[in-house]
């Protein structure tokens, strides 16, 4: 793999970029590998790529049913963030969070992570005795999170309406200054070139569509439309199909899939300098560095595997924006979709062994794991290659259902991507 | 948005008078104190996310209050029947049975379900 720099550059422009070389092979699968990761969204490419580089496991496979990064990885609002309330959340995102600082370097390939701050707003005195146990508990645990008056929540973000005549007035918000966004494709990207600069085949339009068994239970490989692949071990990292390949192995997981919406508006100049959350009215917004205000709207309530969802769960979400932010009002929305998330009872991932020798599993991550993408990839690579959890992921097991053991975001972070 | 068809009020509505209640057809076990961790956590977290045919239990919450039953399919979010709560698992109905069921409809009035319910 050439490197990317200036000097790259520049030599291209001399020679009209008929030099660059293609960013990940495409091989023809191998009939057996030591590990298949089934889904080649962000955790599992950069499962892969830790596996290559940090535990020296090269004879992998990802295998991906359409595009690899065509999956939530290309369809989230990028928000990244630590302040989780809970230490088994708190460990991983605030672990992914580090990573991502030095995203960009690690991988030669500008992720563009941007640590323009995260603003969550109050709304009421609930809001705010919560928040600011939150802070709290953060600032116990080494993560950076302050509360803003309504007149600093405006000096930090200008477009912001503190009026006391507001719909939804703010009695305050929180910040967290590391948080901030990055290019969804360019993680997916990134990390398949590195992946793949270290030996790693990334498959694509590849479904998995069986996991086949020994006679110990233990896993053999995986069937595919282009038929069987062997492997010693398996990692599943699905996202919003993630029921659906586990019980091809016969393992139930506590998930329930339903469309998440996201929506942009017309390219607009630099307006919205950080990202702005509203559990309360349910909104949240940024501006990507294309100038389209990114928009994430709610998930629906039933079940579905349709990649589309109502008109009335993204309207609730610009009426909010629209107060929050009344100078958005006669903005243009442009594109919509929406995803599959893959939501636990108590809205934390699941991350760890299964029941099947073999077989290990990296899901449930919802409406909320775009942010956890390097943590959750170097975690599972570790969880694989020694067959048993990182102290970081430790809480995330499959066996806390069993065991009660929950972690309960639900309640904690709302809506909170 | 989807559209609703009500067992009870025998009516199309728009979901927003609606609100999901998960998979159909769970039985709560009959002596929760005696059953493992495993059954528990089976009975209460487990549950099918289908792909394709799913059987749900929803509630006409801003229409009649009621609790019924929908077969719907997940990737196109068609509705292939919705029938009354307490009823067993219903087959899918073919397209001849669907309009001869549209035909034999009364509506059901307060009296005639409290009649019922003595
Ligand atoms: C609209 C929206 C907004 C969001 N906003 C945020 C946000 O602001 N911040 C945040 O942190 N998170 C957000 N999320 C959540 C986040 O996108 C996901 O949690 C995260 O991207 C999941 O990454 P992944 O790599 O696990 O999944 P994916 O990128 O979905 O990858 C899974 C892959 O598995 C493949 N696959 C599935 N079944 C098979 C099979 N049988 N065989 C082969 N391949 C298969 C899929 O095609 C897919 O490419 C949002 C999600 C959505 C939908
Ligand atoms: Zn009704």
């Amino acid at each position: 793999m050439r490197k990317y720099s200036i000097f790259a550059i520049a030599r291209e422009a001399m020679r009209a970029h008929k030099g660059w070389e293609a960013q990940w092979n495409s091989p023809e699968p191998r009939s057996s590998y030591d590990v298949i990761i089934i889904g080649a969204g962000g955790h599992g490419l950069g499962a892969a790529y830790y596996l290559a580089k940090e535990h020296g496991i090269t004879n992998v496979a990802v295998i991906e049913k359409g595009w690899l990064g065509g999956g939530n990885t290309g369809r989230n609002t990028t928000i990244i963030r630590s302040n989780y309330l809970y230490e088994e959340s708190m460990d991983i995102y605030e672990h992914s969070l580090k990573l991502w600082e030095g995203l960009s370097q690690e991988l030669n390939y500008n992720v563009m992570y941007s640590p323009r701050g995260v603003m969550m707003l109050s709304h009421n005195v609930h809001d705010q005795q919560s928040f600011k146990r939150h802070i709290n508990a953060h600032r116990l645990y080494g993560i950076d999170n302050e509360w803003l008056t309504p007149e600093q929540a405006k000096a930090y973000c200008p477009p912001l309406d503190i009026s006391k005549t507001a719909r939804y007035p703010i009695n305050g918000a929180t910040l967290q200054r590391r948080g901030g966004t990055a290019r969804h494709d360019a993680v997916a990207w990134g990390y398949a070139r590195a992946a793949s600069d270290r030996g790693v085949h990334v498959i694509q339009n590849s479904e998995v569509t069986g996991i086949r068994r020994g006679p110990n239970g233990e896993v053999q490989g995986v069937e595919t439309t282009r038929g069987f692949i062997g492997a010693k071990k398996i990692g599943v990292s699905a996202a919003g199909h993630s029921s659906v390949v586990m019980e091809m192995a016969g393992v139930r997981v506590p998930l329930h899939s339903t469309p998440l919406q996201a929506l942009v508006s017309e390219p607009l100049k630099p307006i919205f300098p950080c990202v702005v959350m509203s559990n309360t009215v349910h909104a949240y917004i940024s501006q990507s560095d294309k100038g389209e205000l990114v928009i994430g709207a709610g998930t629906d309530q039933y079940n579905s595997y349709s990649q589309t969802g109502g008109l009335q769960i993204i309207t609730h979400t610009l009426d909010a924006i629209c107060e929050l932010f009344p100078i958005f009002r006669r903005v243009k929305m442009m594109r919509q979709w929406g995803g599959i998330t893959d939501n636990t009872p108590d809205r934390s991932p699941i991350q760890g062994v299964t029941p099947v020798p073999g077989l290990f599993v990296n899901c449930g991550w919802g409406t909320g794991g775009f942010k956890a993408t390097p943590g959750s990839a170097n975690l599972f690579a570790h969880l694989i290659a020694r067959g048993e959890p990182h102290r970081l992921a430790s809480g995330l097991t499959l066996d806390r259902f069993r065991t009660g053991r929950l972690i309960d975001e639900a309640a904690a972070a709302a809506v909170a991507h | 948005m989807l559209l609703i068809h009500c067992p009870y009020c025998e009516e199309d509505r728009s979901e927003l008078e609606f609100r999901w209640a998960g998979e159909a057809h769970i039985a709560r076990p009959e002596n929760i104190a005696a059953i493992t961790d495993e059954e528990f956590a089976e009975y209460f977290f487990l549950r099918n996310n289908e792909k394709g045919l799913t059987y749900e239990r929803w509630r006409h919450i801003h229409g009649c209050g009621r609790f019924f039953n929908a077969a719907r399919d997940t990737v196109s979010d068609r509705f292939l029947m919705t029938y009354k709560a307490g009823l067993p698992k219903q087959p899918i109905p073919t397209a001849e049975e669907t309009a001869a069921i549209a035909e034999e409809k009364t509506v059901e009035t307060w009296e005639a379900t409290e009649g019922d319910a003595r």
